[in-house]
């Protein structure tokens, strides 16, 4: 499979958030406003392009020639946690900025499941570093497309006074997050 | 070789892995420590926490680094009120200042009754949008509330209730930080000292015949109010009446004489006279 279509099957085939369900607790969670939508997904592209590149780098020099591949879980969890809080912490101090834009989401994302997700989809398809980081870019801006366009859609249905007590606030973002997924689906067999 | 692979070598990378990331870490934190100003967190945790925005800054962490880094006023926290100012002063090193309490008050008496509307709204529902309309309002009064509650929903302290078209502010309740008047787009709500007790409750710069038509509790800019004030508190501003809430001396006099009576006079008038 060339990288093109890599990427575009990541960003909309197999959208994280949409088709594979990973990462869904932010999805619900800082979906509420697009700019805050937006900043957790440009700081969820950050983060799982540099996770993926570590957690490549520890199973391929580290695992594999020990042996010990099954602990893939528990080394990607520590790899993905530590850098994490050291991004957290450089940050800070080298590009203040960039920590006021992004800093508060980093936290959030440490133990995402769409972080550890990606990485050890990487591995279980056996992509090399390439692949790996085309992958992770592709399934970041998903993340970012699919949290976006939601983050638009609850913006609007906050005014929305037609909708039934019982399902105002999270019941109706779930139903959104079904609809979305349903048209989401619509991209099956694109791509193989 | 076997108890080697199968227990050793794991426990020995987990542990040199956990190990090397701690180290870089620690190493990390002392490398890329970022020296902060002790008086912002003592400044933080003076203010209320409220994280209103009615400073102007984004919440109460973003007033105390803009009062030590940028030299904000000291007194701009409206819910903390006089005795947060004088704390943020001590740190500070500065003269408090006067720190006057604000309430939001509302300058419109047009509610259903009084004002009608001249066409029917049905968009989304929400103040800003249904001013977008041409015309300015659904309202057939272009200054008056347009009475979708969007004060009500931007009140973070749940001091606006909305009765009969028009938004009812808990005195008590309301804390003066001024999100309600920021979410108005008629510019109908207003920050005046707490005690503002006789006010103006309109809005319109049209002329007399004009606002007749259009409201029967709107302010027609005859000037009696102007006349009759004994402290020249009141003046008229392109027909619409005007308080000096410096000059006032809340005798209500301009409220009882007022022949649209559109100047309020609020509980606490009473209460003052009942004191007297």
């Amino acid at each position: 499979m060339s990288l093109v279509l890599l990427f575009i099957s990541s960003i909309f085939v197999h959208n994280i958030l949409l088709s594979r369900f990973l990462g869904c607790c932010p999805f619900m969670g800082v979906s509420g406003k697009l700019d805050t939508a937006g900043g957790m997904g440009a700081a969820v592209v950050f983060v799982i392009m540099l996770a993926s590149l570590m957690t490549w780098l520890t199973y391929n020099y580290l695992l594999v020639p020990l042996h010990l591949e099954y602990l893939y879980t528990l080394s990607f969890i520590l790899v993905i946690a530590a850098l994490v809080q050291f991004v957290e912490l450089a940050l800070k101090k080298l590009n203040p900025t960039l920590y006021k834009s992004l800093g508060i989401f980093l936290p959030l994302i440490t133990t995402n499941c769409a972080v550890l997700g990606v990485a050890v989809l990487n591995m279980n398809e056996g992509y090399g570093l390439a692949e790996s980081l085309v992958n992770a870019l592709g399934s970041s801006l998903g993340f970012l497309l699919a949290i976006s366009l939601m983050a638009g859609i609850r913006e609007r249905i906050e005014t929305n006074e037609g909708i039934p007590q019982c399902l105002k606030g999270l019941p109706m973002a779930l139903i959104t997050a079904g609809l979305m997924s349903i048209a989401f689906m619509g991209f099956n067999g694109i791509i193989k | 070789m076997n108890f080697m692979h199968v227990m050793v070598s794991p426990l020995a990378l987990m542990g040199v892995m956990g190990g090397v990331f701690g180290i870089l870490l620690a190493i990390a934190s002392v490398a890329f420590r970022v020296h902060q100003d002790e008086r912002i967190g003592k400044i933080r945790a003076a203010l209320p926490g409220a994280n209103c925005g009615g400073c102007g800054y984004p919440g109460c962490d973003g007033y105390a680094s803009g009062v030590v880094n940028d030299g904000a006023p000291v007194n701009k926290c409206s819910v903390g009120g006089g005795n947060v100012a004088k704390i943020i002063a001590e740190v500070m090193g500065v003269d408090a200042g006067d720190s006057v309490p604000l309430r939001a008050f509302v300058r419109c008496k047009g509610d259903k009754d009084c004002s009608p509307r001249k066409l029917n709204y049905d968009g989304i529902d929400d103040c800003r949008s249904a001013a977008t309309i041409p015309g300015g309002s659904p309202q057939a009064c272009p200054f008056g509330c347009i009475g979708l509650g969007s004060c009500k929903k931007a009140c973070n302290f749940g001091a606006i209730t909305m009765q009969n078209g028009l938004p009812v502010i808990d005195i008590k309740k309301c804390t003066g930080c001024g999100a309600c008047v920021r979410t108005c787009p008629k510019a109908v709500l207003e920050l005046l000292p707490q005690l503002a007790d006789v006010i103006v409750a309109c809005n319109s710069h049209w002329r007399g015949p004009a606002v007749k038509s259009v409201c029967s509790a709107g302010c027609i800019g005859c000037g009696v109010c102007a006349k009759i004030c004994p402290v020249q508190a009141i003046t008229i501003d392109n027909n619409l009446a005007v308080i000096d809430q410096s000059k006032c001396i809340k005798c209500g006099k301009c409220a009882s004489k007022c022949p649209a009576k559109c100047i309020k006079t609020d509980q606490s008038i009473k209460k003052l006279k009942k004191s007297a």
